[in-house]
């Protein structure tokens, strides 16, 4: 299979707001695909089509060939679509290891009944199983000191990590991150960043990410697409789409500024950064 | 539960102060016991409002189906107990999800009051149905246990009190434990507090939502076995429904350990206010009213009850 995601000719109007306007793209396996744009250009929409929360008015969408359009949101994780949010959406008052927990919902099996009989259903060793699962997804997101904290008690940073980690305990093939450094200083930005490539090359999780941040989508992106007023205006690797006169336009209104503070984001340079 | 203050009680009281003691022990063992049955019901109250945000006014009216078919498998299908119970148990499991699907599911994404609006109504079909299939008379529950009192601490207590103690302490445990340790417990946690990333993460919430109704029909229609048991069916059992709403809102709506404790509290107190006003006051039923009372005064204090999750929007 060439393709984990394909997003063909999506369209979606709420009344007379076009948030997106025939955008198509593909997703390759193991890719770290990132989509950029202004404030308003329909990244999230795009997420959320893809995780269900809205339907495309016009359009098809395609998980590893598999037409996905009109799936239940809850039925998707357990295709291997998982996700983050842009503002933390974490269960406040339940425990960091809880929380990760209900990532691992659809991979349960023992329900109330069955559970009860703990040693003759196997709950036990499902449990155990599952345990040990999530302690690898700690372990690896370094969340081991606030594993057994109250997740709306951690500061900001941590927070995002714990967001990850619970997308990440769904066992996704796909994973979808929306925004998932804003907010963070320069030191949280790079663990975060790091955490993503070994996500993406460690787990081998094809990931799908929006981000503000040009220098990181820049620096560990396979490839970009840029999105603006709902329409794609630009797709390719990031020395190409920096260079692009439309995304240049689109970003600073104006053709002959530069596009991005040079220290903060490699120039456009011929050599390939993404590893 | 009909407690009249007689002349005759009051004469005895008057007696020794011996005497005193012993009926105020009596009452608080009552309050004790009938305080965690209100706990039980409070429980599945809260469960319902917790995974679904609604309000449900036909609480009552569950506990009062359960009886009732419990009574009539016993009584007109000569069925024995301990097939009859679980029989109930499971009518009352389909009878929650046939709600929640029915009824309820048309009306998500309406306004939430709308929802509540429908649960009043839905308690008044009840309330007409049963007495229309069942009649308007108070029937006697067959003897199922034996009702003889049982020393305790040199206290006479009659064992199915003990009983109700004892299936009261089994269910919350249970829900505690559901709530603790089990796939749709922390699912029900998870789309309680955010349905739109309960189902990123693959959680269904319509299956959340009818669970939600399923155990709390089949929770509260073991409460109303019970206190059917103890006094037998009437309608007068839907007023639970009406009890729960202080012990509910004492331990701040959305805790379920709050519940528990809002409703032994709110036994206790029902109790404690019938001794001072038998041995005191003498106005007669101050201890149907005194949990209101004291439901007022909470809400004063501490307007998001005991332990109830403050709710601080910030703009």
């Amino acid at each position: 299979m060439d393709q984990t995601l394909e997003v063909r000719g999506v369209s979606l109007r709420f009344g007379g707001v076009r948030a997106l306007t025939d955008v198509s793209f593909i997703v390759k396996p193991g890719e770290l695909f990132s989509i950029i744009g202004p404030n308003g250009a329909g990244k999230t929409s795009i997420v959320n089509c893809i995780s269900g929360r809205y339907r495309p008015t016009e359009g098809q969408l395609f998980y590893r060939g598999q037409d996905i359009t009109a799936l239940n949101p809850n039925a998707r994780p357990r295709l291997g679509i998982g996700r983050t949010f842009q503002n933390l959406a974490l269960f406040h008052h339940m425990s960091v290891l809880d929380n990760i927990m209900v990532g691992r919902h659809h991979l349960l099996k023992n329900n109330f009944l069955t559970g009860s009989l703990y040693w003759l259903t196997g709950a036990r060793a499902e449990e155990l199983e599952h345990r040990h699962k999530v302690e690898e997804i700690i372990d690896f997101l370094d969340l081991q000191p606030v594993r057994k904290a109250t997740a709306g008690t951690l500061p900001y940073g941590l927070r995002k990590r714990v967001e990850l980690a619970r997308a990440m305990a769904l066992e996704p093939k796909l994973i979808l991150l929306d925004e998932p450094m804003a907010g963070m200083n320069f030191e949280e930005k790079e663990d975060m960043a790091r955490y993503i490539v070994d996500l993406n090359e460690e787990f081998g999780m094809t990931v799908m990410m929006i981000e503000h941040d040009m220098g990181v989508v820049m620096d560990i992106s396979h490839r970009v697409m840029v999105l603006d007023f709902g329409r794609k205006i630009a797709e390719g690797d990031p020395a190409s789409v920096l260079a692009d006169p439309h995304v240049k336009r689109a970003y600073l209104g104006e053709e002959d500024e530069v596009l991005i503070d040079p220290d903060e984001a490699p120039t456009p340079a011929p050599t390939e950064t993404a590893a | 539960m009909d407690r009249q203050v007689t002349p005759d009680d009051d004469e005895q009281s008057m007696g020794a102060s011996g005497m005193n003691t012993a009926f105020l022990i009596q009452l608080l063992v009552n309050g004790l016991v009938v305080g965690t049955l209100y706990g039980v019901v409070a429980m599945s109250f809260v469960l319902i409002y917790k995974a679904t945000q609604v309000v449900n006014f036909a609480q009552g009216e569950l506990l009062l189906i359960g009886a009732w078919v419990c009574w009539a498998l016993l009584t007109k299908y000569g069925v024995p107990f301990w097939i009859g119970m679980p029989l109930t148990l499971v009518f009352m499991f389909v009878f929650g999800i046939a709600i929640q699907v029915v009824i309820l599911r048309p009306m998500i994404g309406e306004p939430i009051i709308s929802v509540i609006m429908v649960t009043i109504g839905l308690s008044t079909v009840f309330d007409a149905a049963l007495k229309w299939i069942f009649g308007v008379n108070p029937q006697p529950f067959p003897r199922v246990f034996p009702s003889e009192s049982v020393d305790l601490f040199g206290l006479q207590i009659q064992s199915v009190y003990i009983m109700s103690l004892a299936v009261s302490l089994t269910m919350m445990i249970g829900m505690a434990w559901f709530f603790r340790a089990s796939k749709y417990g922390l699912a029900m946690r998870a789309t309680a507090f955010n349905q739109q990333v309960a189902q990123s993460l693959g959680i269904s919430v319509k299956n959340v939502f009818a669970m939600a109704w399923a155990i709390s029909a089949t929770v509260s229609a073991v409460a109303g076995v019970v206190v059917a048991v103890v006094n037998g069916v009437s309608s007068g059992l839907a007023d639970y429904g009406i009890k729960v709403f202080p012990a509910a809102i004492l331990g701040g709506l959305d805790s379920i350990g709050g519940a528990v404790l809002g409703g032994v509290i709110i036994g206790l107190l029902e109790n404690i206010a019938q001794y001072v006003d038998s041995q005191y006051l003498h106005w007669g039923n101050l201890y149907e009213i005194a949990p209101f009372y004291v439901l007022i005064i909470i809400l004063m204090i501490k307007p998001y009850g005991l332990f109830g999750t403050k709710d601080i929007e910030r703009v």
